[in-house]
């Protein structure tokens, strides 16, 4: 049976991560786009949930600065991403100070690597204008 | 519901800085200052509704630490608003006659064993970030600031209104003097929250009496009858919630007044979970006492500080009194004390309903309860 059922969700957007790809679901049945990845549609329950490449476009929902000791690493940026598609993610943006971070910030996404936890998703500014 | 149940015992173990107690030792001392409170013994108790952070089987480690076996056990972990959300279930397990006594109780030595708050599961999806409860918080604050132009300072008025209370409580924590440059000024732990913005980390522990009303008058205090409690659950982790400026207090409190019979502005004090000033905002607006992004506004020039408008957190709050990790159970026993009239120099004259709110995890799990005097039946 496990052949036919395959991985769970969580897998498979960690598989997508190996190969350099950042995949979120979308709902087949109400057409929401959904993240993190699950089962059931948060939105309308159905488990008809398909894979769909993320264009990496977002925008920041709201940002913090994260205060930290300098001998333990420093301040850091902890925010919360809104995703062209709709749905929102824990991230963090990176490649500039964490305290120029500003709500509404245009970003790109880029997959970072966390060791044994596996890759992962940051952002960076969006410099190309493109809307 | 309404009415049909009361608090008729409660009880604080020493709180603050209590070294040299674990856990179950401070809950148990609570417990028996609970039953002396209401007159009652150990073995009277057939309903324990305990949680501790991180999860256990708390419910039987208490009834094995007391020497009990209850017939009604529960447990279920909400973080801080657990206590509060055990006021709705030992009432429904009083109401249909499945225990006669039920004991609430909380107990961490959070400050002097060293362990923080925030023990609970983190999920893969912020952990890889290093997201703590504080960057949570601190989150929601800035989308409110962001969003509505609340400032810094009109979360401060908070801080320092818990501070003025506290100074009236001979049992708070911290009781000197704050001012809102003090609040702006302190150390920054996750922007736009200083240090003051922040809950203490204490000691401490508390334990409720609950039996049905029938019976509530034959205690040696007066009850605080359940007139309304409602849950709601908005998410776990935070970039899950909808919209970070409306917690589930927006619909746990409706329907808590709806069981109540009652609206905002019945209410004579309110007890609401603030481990961060944010909190105490965006509760004041989920729960009807000023519109939604008013919040900042309605606090400024101490309107809830004491002398103020209206009455919030009159025991000092998690920011200046006590808050071991889980706070419910504190807010309860403030408001009992308020509508028993004993609560000393804080006391509001003629308190006859308490509203209490409990929230859990980063704004994930909301709990409200009403409680009323015998007047309000």
């Amino acid at each position: 049976m496990a052949d036919t059922i395959g991985l769970g969700p969580d897998q498979i957007y960690r598989d997508n991560l190996e190969s350099g790809e950042f995949k979120i679901q979308q709902c087949a049945d109400c057409e929401k786009y959904v993240f993190y990845p699950r089962h059931l549609c948060p939105h309308c329950g159905s488990s008809s949930l398909l894979w769909k490449s993320a264009s990496g476009r977002a925008q920041v929902y709201s940002t913090t600065v994260a205060r930290r000791r300098p001998d333990r690493g420093g301040d850091y940026n902890v925010c919360i991403v809104e995703l062209e598609e709709g749905p929102r993610m824990t991230s963090r943006v990176e490649g500039i100070d964490p305290d120029q971070v500003t709500i509404g910030m245009a970003l790109r996404h880029a997959i970072a690597d966390g060791g044994d936890a596996g890759p992962f998703i940051v952002f960076n500014p969006d410099n190309s204008g493109e809307a | 519901m309404r009415g049909k149940t009361a608090i008729v015992g409660a009880g604080l173990s020493e709180f603050g800085e209590v070294p040299g107690w674990g856990h179950f030792e401070l809950m148990a001392q609570a417990v028996e200052r609970a039953l002396d409170d209401a007159g009652l013994k150990k073995n009277d108790i057939d309903g324990v509704f305990a949680a501790l952070s991180p999860a256990g089987l708390v419910s039987a480690t208490v009834s094995e630490y007391l020497g009990l076996h209850p017939k009604v056990l529960e447990g279920t972990m909400l973080g801080g608003s657990s206590f509060i959300n055990f006021v709705q279930w030992a009432a429904l397990a009083l109401d249909a006659g499945l225990c006669e006594v039920a004991l609430i109780t909380y107990g961490s030595n959070a400050r002097s064993g060293g362990r923080r708050p925030g023990g609970m599961v983190p999920t893969p999806y912020e952990a890889i970030y290093d997201m703590r409860l504080v960057n949570g918080y601190a989150l929601a604050a800035a989308r409110h600031m962001h969003q509505y132009g609340t400032t810094r300072v009109q979360l401060a008025e908070i801080a320092v209104a818990a501070r003025g209370w506290a100074a009236k409580n001979p049992k708070a924590m911290v009781r000197d003097a704050l001012s809102i440059d003090d609040v702006l000024s302190a150390r920054m732990v996750s922007d736009p929250l200083t240090v003051s913005d922040c809950c203490l980390i204490t000691d401490g522990a508390g334990a409720l009496i609950m039996t049905r009303a029938d019976r509530a008058k034959d205690f040696p205090n007066k009850p605080a009858y359940v007139l309304g409690v409602a849950a709601d659950a908005s998410h776990d982790q935070i970039a899950q919630m909808e919209d970070l400026t409306v917690t589930g207090a927006a619909r746990s409190g409706p329907r808590a007044y709806e069981m109540a019979g009652m609206g905002p502005s019945d209410m004579d004090v309110l007890e609401l979970y603030d481990a961060f000033t944010i909190n105490t905002l965006l509760f004041l607006e989920d729960l009807g006492f000023c519109k939604k992004g008013e919040g900042g506004g309605f606090v400024e020039g101490g309107h809830i500080a004491p002398g103020g408008g209206l009455p919030v957190n009159t025991n000092g709050g998690g920011l200046s009194c006590v808050h071991p990790g889980m706070y419910g159970i504190f807010l309860l026993a403030e408001a009992v004390e308020q509508l028993r009239g004993t609560a000393g120099a804080r006391q509001i004259d003629g308190a006859e309903t308490a509203l209490v709110h409990g929230n859990g995890g980063t704004l994930s799990t909301q709990v409200t309860a009403i409680l009323g005097t015998e007047n309000t039946l």
